[in-house]
């Protein structure tokens, strides 16, 4: 049982366009069964705050490919270094029988990418922000 | 962080501030000391201050190793307000304000283009035709089965009448918005505000700026497409040696004074402001033009290929206008490689070594220059938030665009979703990149003579008298179209005399394509293959500034003059080589 947790979630590059144009929330994170994730922070942000194109910020479980997560202002990713490494880098044939038409959840993937990263638990005033870097140049 | 029974609510004791979970044994791997704040490629995690010097080290290396940017030089930086470019004008700024021996010794501006919004009016037809009611005659943009998918994805905005599209005769074209309001109140609105954003950094820069809007390209003379002689490309030797005696006069001088960038901080407190762009608002008939130009290109792809022309083409100008010799421009290593297979798929194979390379000499004496093509995207990202560098956020014309809606869109969202699982795409596309090597032209007494194409002034890969290839095949088609001149060639007004009529060529002004009624096929002989495609999105070429028309109008004049003449030159080479 988690406690309802506040967390400032901001967002950078662009991608504040899909959430009315405001940088910063500051939102409290009702009460719930399950401890707090940034997967389920993503689930969250989707039916909360994101006001349109949800395809453009999520992709599937995780964050776009494009958009960068600072927990803290620190990198998300140095949250499971362990895993990342052991991701086996995929043949050439195994590339070329792709299918990219379909949605990207179709893609015979070997090891979904940012599970480590999603399974981090976030705690009373993390702070989140969420830069897109497809923006300009 | 994941023992049985810790406690995830309390920090571990120690630790002064909820800082995220990184794996406890971990640490910078530069300095080994410090707490990581970024993990750069796979598995390198770097501390704030190491990630900082490892940044700059990478600007100041590619400028380095590649020495062409001489000491006392004039370099445009052009800035888009994109975090790639306020990145690489800072390092510039940080650069000069260095200790005299790792300063940077050029002279640099800035330049910002402004007037690329995102409320651009994308014309579709929205009813179908019936036989009642059939859809006019005339062009329509669009046909109305792919207005459909266009629309698709589109934040739905008003429907509204179009402002005049050239051809069409209906009240009923419509135009679907991209943004709520009227198109241009809203764009008005837009770009006032991104100005008020813009001025404040520029002027805070403390360098020489320019702001020019995108309708000056209405007002730019032909001579910018005219490829000027290339300057000898400066040997090692001469490098090392403008460096020298750059040195021994700022230690005549005195130490920290002498000529170089100090100068342009102790002019009168003036930057220098655009007169033209500055004093008043573009005028509204350009305005107009300009929207009317893009309204009427069929493709997001060709819509974004022609803004990327224009742009280059204006700051081309400014900086021979201004004596700048150099343009550096904020391209990252992502951008990069995306721009390359984008290119690929565009058909410009031939130039990938210039459009993608470290420097891009094609215009002759002002050359662009890439120092950011060594960083990626995140790093760049990384860096402007950690070190807060002011960069202005602009929609631009694919902003919130779908992913299928060009191929530059298709192919950045391929390139970053085989990124993130494959974490070595990127640099091993850029490694290719700096493989690829430029094809010297046939000798140097050929490059005045060899044609260029008439917007990317990249020389022209076409031989169309070879039918066997699928563009022959193109041109060929188009021969046979011209002996039944269609209603589009009768309505438009001759461009001049492209060809005499008394003259009965058909190999004149090549393959004879070009011939009175059709000024567009006089265009379209003188592109590359990629603008060729590009422009056939174009339904009515009039409505491209008149720079260009000018300009091919003049190159097919002389071409056929060339032509008529050519029995009256004298071929100097041949004749000496015979006679000696």
């Amino acid at each position: 049982m988690a406690a309802p947790l506040s967390v400032e979630v901001e967002f950078g590059g662009g991608a504040e366009l899909l959430f009315d144009g405001i940088k910063k929330h500051q939102v409290t994170l009702p009460g719930q069964e399950e401890p707090w994730d940034i997967r389920n922070l993503l689930v969250w942000i989707k039916k909360n705050l994101l006001k349109e194109r949800p395809e453009l910020f999520i992709q599937g479980d995780s964050v776009r490919p494009g958009i960068l997560v600072l927990i803290n202002d620190a990198d998300w990713e140095l949250l499971s270094v362990s895993s990342r490494a052991s991701s086996p880098q995929p043949l050439l044939s195994q590339l070329l029988g792709w299918n990219w038409e379909g949605s990207p959840e179709g893609l015979p993937l070997s090891s979904a990418p940012h599970q480590g990263e999603l399974d981090y638990q976030l705690q009373d005033q993390d702070s989140v922000l969420f830069i897109s870097t497809l923006h300009g140049g | 962080m994941c023992q049985v029974g810790e406690d995830y609510a309390e920090p571990a004791p120690g630790e002064p501030s909820p800082a995220p979970r990184p794996s406890r044994e971990q640490k910078c791997v530069k300095c080994k000391e410090a707490q990581p704040v970024v993990m750069i490629r796979a598995g390198d995690a770097f501390c704030r201050d190491c990630f900082k010097a490892f940044y700059v080290h990478k600007f100041r290396a590619m400028l380095g190793k590649n020495r062409l940017i001489f000491p006392g030089e004039k370099v445009l930086l052009a800035w888009s307000g994109g975090p790639s470019s306020s990145s690489m004008v800072w390092q510039v700024l940080e650069g000069l304000s260095q200790d005299s021996a790792k300063r940077l010794r050029f002279v640099p501006g800035v330049i910002f283009v402004d007037g690329i919004t995102s409320s651009w009016v994308f014309p579709v037809a929205l009813r179908s035709a019936t036989r009642e009611n059939p859809l006019p005659k005339g062009r329509w943009p669009t046909p109305h089965n792919s207005a459909r998918k266009h629309c698709r994805g589109f934040p739905q905005g008003e429907v509204a009448p179009c402002p005049a599209l050239p051809g069409s005769v209906s009240p009923d074209s419509f135009c679907l918005r991209f943004s709520e309001g009227a198109a241009f109140g809203k764009s008005l609105e837009e770009r006032s505000k991104t100005l008020a954003e813009v001025k404040p950094i520029l002027q805070a820069t403390g360098l020489p700026w320019h702001v020019v809007a995108l309708e000056e390209v209405f007002s730019l003379p032909p001579s910018v497409l005219r490829c000027s002689a290339q300057e000898p490309a400066g040997s090692e030797g001469a490098y090392k040696a403008a460096v020298d005696s750059f040195l021994q006069q700022q230690h005549v001088l005195g130490a920290g004074g002498g000529p170089g960038p100090t100068q342009g901080k102790e002019q009168p407190p003036q930057p220098r402001l655009d007169p033209q762009s500055l004093a008043r608002p573009p005028a509204a008939a350009q305005t107009e033009a300009l929207s009317q130009l893009f309204c009427s290109v069929r493709t997001l792809t060709a819509k974004e290929e022609l803004l990327q022309t224009l742009r280059t083409h204006l700051i081309l100008h400014m900086a021979r206008a201004h004596g700048y010799s150099k343009v550096m421009t904020g391209d990252s290593c992502t951008r990069l490689a995306i721009k390359l297979m984008t290119n690929l798929a565009l058909g410009r194979g031939a130039f990938l070594a210039w459009d993608t390379g470290f420097s891009d000499e094609r215009h002759g004496d002002v050359v662009v220059v890439r120092p950011m093509r060594d960083h990626t995207l995140k790093e760049v990202a990384f860096y402007n938030r950690l070190f807060s560098v002011p960069s202005v956020f602009t929609p631009a014309i694919d902003t919130k665009a779908p992913e299928k809606a060009s191929i530059h869109r298709l192919m950045e969202a391929f390139i970053l979703r085989l990124q993130t699982q494959f974490p070595s795409t990127v640099s091993t596309v850029y490694r290719t990149s700096e493989k690829l090597v430029k094809a010297p032209r046939d000798g140097p007494a050929a490059s005045d003579s060899s044609p260029c194409c008439l917007l990317c002034m990249c020389a022209l890969d076409v031989d169309a008298a070879d039918s066997a290839t699928a563009f022959g095949a193109q041109t060929s088609s188009r021969l046979s179209q011209m002996q039944s001149p269609t209603p589009l060639t009768e309505t438009r007004t001759p461009l001049g005399p492209c060809c005499s009529p008394g003259v009965g060529r058909v190999q004149g002004c090549g393959q004879g394509a070009c011939r009175r009624e059709d000024p567009q096929a006089c265009i379209e002989e003188q592109l590359c293959y990629s603008c060729r495609v590009n422009m056939k999105d174009l339904p009515s070429l009039d409505l491209l500034p008149p720079y260009m028309l000018a300009e091919a109008q003049l190159r097919t004049q002389r071409a056929w003059v060339l032509q008529e003449i050519q029995d009256c030159l004298i071929e100097d080479s041949d004749d000496e080589a015979g006679q000696s």
